[in-house]
């Protein structure tokens, strides 16, 4: 045996990987070299088991100005505004140490979007937890909170929104998912190397030991009991430095002192050494020595993939080199020139005058394996599709309705987004809590709405129906503010992909996005694949999460979720199934059962309800508007009445009533408007062919369904408590 | 004549737009000053914007009063002029000594992004003039570190000097007596955790912040037509 083969394993390449490694150069890698390939050939980094599914996504749209394949999506939303959106997942790192795993997804997304030349504005936390009886998930979510609340506030950065789920299924492998929305600030920036001589130069953080081999250790391979050892994998942020490292980046972009540049993240500096070369079609030489480092005697493999955070490398033409040395010195950053773009198209590793690597770029970056893994159809989808749906009745209307509303899954987040700070850069005109949040751009009269979906249970019951409804979901959110749907980036998280049923899930879903972005006219701007969220053997269900984009032309027409006058009538907006209790929350809560189909999604009347919703908004028509999602239309009534303290009588029917209570039918929405607008609701929702009908008005201090009714303050009180009870005496008992 | 507003910029300060944004709408000329810098501009205030100067390292504020601008600024102070620090700059504030107390972790020990109502204790102020006592202003916090505090003289001679200018309504995060802003004894500086700049606007969900820049540029409006000692 040679002195790397018994080493590729650990790093995660198979021997087939190694010997294509060997083919494509020509004889065996050095140890620097096979550590370079063994990141840039990570499934988080290669995307290899993805790739042949991703393709057949709709990516093109008019107002797409960059698609897959760079930092982040850009979408054009007003003349020349561009905003950069895009997710990324941290989930293995929160997990084996959840603070700064969950501070440094946040570093890592805004990065993304600052390598794009955008100012980062917002960010969103989709999270996922197991149950929140279990003292290490209490831990887990505590410090995730903690992380991500320390490093966006520290940056400035507001948390407008998010998602919070519990579900068993995430227990031993919790989703720390990270939006972030940036605004092109100069110019669009784009990391591509494409003039030989110019300097490439090293900027932000010291690189050490932290998060060496993050990529292909923690993400790309499932866990095991062994996975807490993999602690020092996990790196360590500075918000700090994040901080200075944006407002350096605007300066020098500003001043139009770079040529292009891209952010330090998976794979360290193999990552843009390769990648920003094997776009502009050149090659690299750059010495080792002259990356300045917090720790002594590393080895030139651990430089070349330490994934320590807030690192940029920028390229700029050989006359700049010192006035952008001088901006990062101003910024209290570290920089140094690190190497020359040649025209060699290969990346040359030195360390002092020892060639440590010299690969070809495209070998690294674009010549990865691409898998088309096995696909198998899982024989118990045919057994859980015929398990009943827990659709039976309740013993009690009243109290399980406060139980509903206590559950964590359907209980106000408050606990969570209060520790955000939401509001910086003036932006906010809807913030966490409402269906979408609505985001001024600064500077502008434009105004965007973001939202994320997953709904895990439905696309584990039926992956390609679950995907539909998590991008009709998404789009509703955004639609029910008043904003058009316009793009969308995604997090996929799924099990191992070496497993035939997790593949076939991975493609079914991938199947349903693109159908349902092709029905609703919103192309996918990238977005990210996590594989092996699986713990001794139990994958996850089948995530994706879908970050919606839309536009809303006047910030001021934004609808929210709360009740606004005593008397407004209240409107159901859409068509109510009573059978749809296939992965419902009522079937879980109430009855544990988790089973069933998914609710029949038509796409047509998902595009009219949001020509309603669109409508009515930019006319004024309503004085609140939220979609109907968990808990169909019951929890949607509460949350509009807790949001502004006001109470609602309405009559809800038929001979099952918990029917029409929690039936979870898609494309429906609540809305509310002065008496004197009814007709014109009616006559609007009716010319979209979408069902509407009077339901109920606004006032009192009662959640009044006619079937029950319950004081207004008291179920609201067992809202705000669902999530904080459980979470802050857990505090307090156990420390921190 | 327009009032002219030094917004100084320490590294990791992070609401000096928003500071810039709100000062601009209500009619003033704002200008940043780099912490680095040792002179200030012509300015007529000077505020110590929100954020985690210095990374707020080793403690909130503790780095930002040795910054080179800081000498300046209390000099500022020293004449009478205006100086106001929001949140990190209220840490800041009394970090340096140009207000008293200590401002201590929140007492839940977690970070609060919320909106508070407070109450104007002390009408008639560089900073309050625009506002009756008993006035509720709905501004809104974003701390870790907001819970204020002072030994018992130093709050009984405070308050014998009207400098508890402002008291939440509901104390959010544990600060003695309520007290969200306070003023030095001459009156023209003050430090306060709640945000005014994020309440200058009703589509944010306020304007009520404006009552305290709007009185503080009133302020400068009477110096300029009164040119005389304060």
């Amino acid at each position: 045996m040679t002195r790397t083969a018994h080493v590729h394993r650990d790093l995660g390449l198979t021997d087939d990987e190694f010997q294509a490694i060997c083919g494509r150069i020509g004889r065996e890698p050095t140890y620097t070299e096979l550590a370079m390939f063994s990141v840039m050939w990570s499934e988080h980094c290669s995307y290899k088991s993805s790739r042949v599914h991703l393709k057949s996504l709709p990516t093109e749209g008019d107002r797409i100005l960059v698609g897959p394949g760079e930092g982040a999506g850009i979408i054009e939303v007003a003349d020349g505004v561009a905003v950069a959106w895009k997710i990324e997942s941290h989930n293995h790192p929160s997990f084996v140490e959840p603070f700064n795993g969950a501070a440094t997804g946040v570093g890592g997304i805004v990065r993304d979007i600052l390598s794009m030349g955008a100012r980062p504005i917002a960010l969103m936390d989709p999270l996922r937890f197991g149950p929140l009886d279990d003292a290490r998930t209490r831990y887990v979510v505590d410090g995730v909170v903690h992380g991500i609340s320390s490093y966006g506030n520290s940056i400035g950065v507001p948390t407008v929104g998010g998602e919070t789920v519990f579900e068993e299924c995430y227990a031993e492998n919790p989703l720390v998912n990270v939006a972030c929305l940036g605004v092109v600030d100069t110019k669009l920036m784009h990391g591509r190397a494409e003039v030989p001589g110019q300097i490439a130069i090293l900027f932000g953080s010291s690189t050490g030991r932290d998060g060496i081999g993050g990529a292909s250790v923690l993400a790309s391979a499932e866990f095991d009991e062994d996975s807490l050892d993999k602690r020092p994998s996990v790196q360590v942020g500075d918000p700090f430095s994040e901080k200075l490292l944006i407002e350096c980046s605007l300066e020098l972009i500003k001043r139009d002192l770079i040529a292009s540049f891209q952010d330090l993240g998976a794979g360290g500096i193999s990552c843009p050494t390769s990648e920003m070369t094997a776009k502009g079609g050149t090659g690299i030489r750059i010495d080792l020595g002259n990356v300045h480092r917090r720790e002594t005697s590393m080895e030139p493999f651990e430089v070349m993939i330490s994934e320590s955070q807030e690192r940029m490398l920028a390229v700029v033409e050989p006359e700049r080199v010192d006035e952008v040395l001088e901006v990062c010195a101003k910024w209290g950053l570290e920089a140094h020139a690190l190497g020359d773009i040649t025209k060699t198209g290969r990346v040359e590793v030195l360390d002092g005058s020892r060639v440590v690597a010299d690969v070809p770029s495209l070998a690294l970056a674009e010549e990865g394996p691409v898998y088309e893994r096995a696909i198998e159809r899982p024989r118990w989808i045919a057994d859980i599709n015929a398990a009943p749906s827990g659709d039976q009745a309740p013993e009690h209307y009243g109290r399980t309705f406060l139980t509903m509303m206590a559950s964590p899954q359907i209980a106000s987040k408050r606990w969570v987004w209060e520790q955000y700070d939401h509001m910086i850069f003036l932006g906010t005109v809807i913030g966490p809590g409402g269906d979408a949040a609505v985001i001024r751009l600064p500077g502008t009269e434009t105004a965007v709405a973001i939202s994320t979906d997953g709904p895990g249970r439905l696309c584990m019951l039926n992956p390609y129906e679950g995907a539909r409804h998590a991008v009709a979901e998404a789009a509703r959110n955004v639609a029910t503010v008043g904003a058009r749907p316009t793009a969308i980036t995604n997090c996929l998280n799924f099990g191992s992909p070496e497993r035939g049923e997790v593949m076939w899930q991975f493609s079914e879903v991938v199947r349903g996005i693109g159908d349902a972005c092709r029905a609703l006219g919103t192309p996918v701007t990238g977005g990210n694949v996590s594989f092996y969220n699986e713990t001794n053997g139990r994958p996850i269900y089948p995530t994706p999460v879908i970050g919606m984009l839309g536009i809303l032309g006047e910030p001021a027409a934004a609808v929210g979720v709360g009740f606004r006058d005593e008397g407004d009538a209240i409107l159901l907006l859409g068509a109510t199934n009573l059978g749809d209790f296939g992965g419902s929350e009522y079937g879980k809560i109430v009855n544990d059962a988790v089973g069933g189909v998914p609710p029949r999604l038509d796409m047509d009347s998902e595009r009219a309800l949001h020509e309603v919703l669109i409508g009515g908004a930019g006319e004024g028509l309503f004085n609140s508007a939220h979609d109907l999602s968990g808990g169909g239309l019951a929890v949607a009534l509460a949350e509009c009445a807790f949001a502004s303290r006001r109470g609602f009588s309405v009559q809800v029917g038929g001979t099952e009533p918990h029917r029409a209570l929690y039936s979870e039918s898609p494309s429906r929405a609540v809305v509310s408007c002065a008496q004197g607008l009814v007709d014109e609701v009616l006559a609007l929702a009716g010319s979209h062919s979408v069902a509407a009908e009077v339901i109920g008005a606004v006032g009192g201090d009662l959640c009044d369904f006619s079937v029950f009714a319950l004081g207004l303050e008291e179920a609201r009180s067992v809202w705000e408590g669902g999530l904080s009870d459980h979470l802050s005496a857990t505090m307090g008992r156990d420390g921190d | 004549m327009t009032a002219r507003v030094g917004i100084v910029v320490f590294p990791g300060s992070n609401c000096e737009l928003d500071c810039q944004r709100s000062f601009d709408r209500l009619g003033a000329r704002t200008e940043f000053v780099w912490h680095d810098d040792r002179a200030l501009p012509d300015v007529d205030i000077v505020v110590l914007p929100g954020g985690f100067a210095h990374g707020d390292y080793l403690r909130t504020g503790a780095l930002a009063r040795f910054s080179p601008i800081m000498h300046a600024v209390a000099e500022h102070a020293a004449a009478g002029k205006l100086l106001i620090g929001i949140c990190n700059g209220f840490q800041v504030l009394c970090e340096a000594g140009l207000l008293p107390g200590a401002l201590r972790k929140n007492e839940g020990l977690k970070f609060l992004c919320k909106w508070t109502e407070l109450s104007v204790e002390v009408p008639g102020t560089p900073y309050t003039a625009r506002a009756e006592r008993g006035q509720v202003l709905r501004v809104p916090i974003n701390h870790f570190e907001g819970n204020w505090y002072a030994d018992p003289d130093t709050l009984e001679r405070m308050r014998a000097h009207d400098q508890i200018v402002l008291r939440y309504v509901k104390n959010p995060n544990g600060s003695l007596d309520g007290v969200a802003g306070i003023s030095n004894e001459t009156g023209n500086v003050l430090g306060l955790m709640p945000h005014p700049e994020r309440a200058c606007e009703s589509l944010l969900g306020s304007e009520d912040g404006a009552v305290i820049f709007g009185s503080m540029l009133d302020h400068v409006a009477h110096l300029r037509a009164t040119p005389a000692p304060v």
